[in-house]
């Protein structure tokens, strides 16, 4: 009961500073940057395209395809090695569930839309900056798309439900030499704005049932924010003059 | 509540509500849920009477009958070419679609159309698979011969060309040269090497400002005027 203060000096509901940004790669049919706090997502979407190996076309609709990769020196402690692991193929897996109910494919029978999210700065948080970042880039390619999907971490930090928690929140016992038995839960959640279905939700640690339902409440205010920044985005990205 | 919640030409975003009650009818990717109208992709709004619909500013090009549109050989079967139509399908060349003149049975396909050369192509036919069919025997239509080749967005075709060809005739007067757009975004110019130079950014330009009005004039001032 000693986690008083967050370490960044944020209030309870407050995410760290956001900052969007559309069309960073001019060859990718679609691309969006989104930096929340230190974390760092760059997506980039390319097709509709033939889809190899054949065994995975599908004759009824599109696939959607998502890559995520850490960059070496993205992490601040040691290098990760370059490319797919473990770890890397289930978020992936997760962000293309996250996004695939709003997604509609069926207009491009045996074809595939890739998804490409490179992280170069991480400091927790990063499935859910992917998941943003992949949202803007796919509506921005101009891919059929019912709703937008917006992500953010909620959890609760020892004694406080928090929204958007940081590295130092996630491992607080580290860091807070107060905290050393404290329980920490981390929830990535992911949501379509208009109807508030969750298309994700995961939970490291613990947590009751009360603060997981008021974690999720406070979730559903804060991805407002998300979806406001995705949205403004999307829409300065063409120039006025 | 009922009525619009967007102005026409708006910029609007997927899942954004477009109009609510059922005063309205949704249009091209739109779609309706409950009594609200939403939008389906990026672009702009798009009112006429009482037909909400959406312009979209990108996206991928589909294929319709019809279309003219640039493709690359990529191969040569028994029975024609199979081609490259820029997008996620490939498109078949009969060898009785390819030329007015006939093509005897032994003959070699590949001194009519190597692989890697462009043609201008129409679609006759596509299939819900999206299997396409193409011809080179209307008039028009014919293998490409030097010039260079750019790519636009396919959504943005239309504005390239301009009401009745307006944008395409001032871009063709002004730079003097030969130009062929494909409904799939691919460009053919042919000319002075100065004027190729000049076409690609006067359509580059249009590309970028597509969604703005009075675009001709933009252009005609970019070319240097009257």
């Amino acid at each position: 009961m000693v986690y008083k203060k967050r370490f960044d000096g944020r209030k309870d509901d407050e995410l760290r500073p956001m900052e969007a940004k559309v069309g960073v790669i001019p060859n990718a049919a679609g691309s969006a940057s989104f930096k929340i706090g230190k974390t760092w997502a760059i997506a980039a979407v390319y097709g509709p395209k033939d889809l190899f190996p054949r065994f995975l076309q599908d004759p009824k609709k599109g696939l959607l395809r998502c890559h995520y990769s850490m960059m070496p020196f993205s992490g601040s402690g040691e290098r990760i090695r370059p490319g797919s692991n473990r770890r890397a193929q289930e978020i992936a897996m997760v962000m293309t569930k996250a996004l695939e109910p709003v997604v509609d494919l069926s207009a491009f029978p045996n074809a595939v839309v890739e998804v490409y999210v490179e992280l170069p700065q991480t400091d927790a948080g990063t499935r859910c900056a992917a998941i943003s970042a992949a949202s803007m880039a796919l509506a921005q390619a101009g891919i059929p798309m019912k709703d937008m999907i917006s992500s953010v971490a909620v959890g609760k930090v020892d004694n406080k439900i928090v929204a958007d928690l940081s590295y130092m929140e996630e491992q607080v016992h580290e860091f807070n030499p107060e905290s050393k038995d404290a329980t920490v839960s981390d929830i990535p959640m992911a949501v379509v704005n208009n109807t508030k279905e969750i298309t994700l939700l995961q939970m490291d640690g613990e947590i009751s049932k009360e603060d997981l339902l008021s974690a999720l409440r406070l979730g559903q205010k804060a991805l407002d924010q998300v979806y406001q920044l995705q949205k403004k985005a999307l829409k300065e990205s063409f120039v006025k003059e | 509540m009922s009525g619009l919640t967007v102005q026409n030409r708006d910029i609007v975003i997927p899942g954004e509500v477009l109009a609510e009650g059922m005063d309205f009818l949704p249009g091209e990717n739109t779609y309706r849920e409950s009594d609200k109208i939403y939008s389906k992709v990026l672009g702009l709004a798009n009112v006429s009477g009482r037909v909400v619909k959406i312009t979209p500013l990108s996206g991928p090009y589909v294929p319709k009958v019809g279309d003219k549109i640039i493709a690359k050989v990529i191969d040569i079967t028994m029975s024609g070419w199979r081609v490259d139509t820029h997008t996620a399908y490939s498109a078949m060349l009969n060898v009785r679609d390819a030329s007015s003149r006939f093509i005897k049975k032994e003959e070699d396909l590949s001194k009519i159309l190597a692989i890697g050369d462009f043609i201008v192509v129409t679609i006759i036919n596509v299939t819900s698979q999206n299997l396409i069919d193409v011809t080179m025997k209307e008039p028009g239509l014919h293998k490409i011969e030097g010039g260079r080749i750019i790519e636009i967005n396919s959504q943005k075709v239309p504005r390239v060309i301009g009401k009745q060809g307006s944008m395409i005739s001032l871009i063709k007067t002004k730079t003097n040269c030969e130009i062929t757009i494909g409904q799939n975004g691919l460009v053919w110019m042919k000319g002075t090497p100065e004027g190729e130079m000049q076409a690609e950014q006067a359509i580059r330009l249009v590309e970028k400002k597509s969604h703005l009005e009075g675009l001709t004039d933009k252009v005609e001032a970019f070319l240097g005027g009257k």
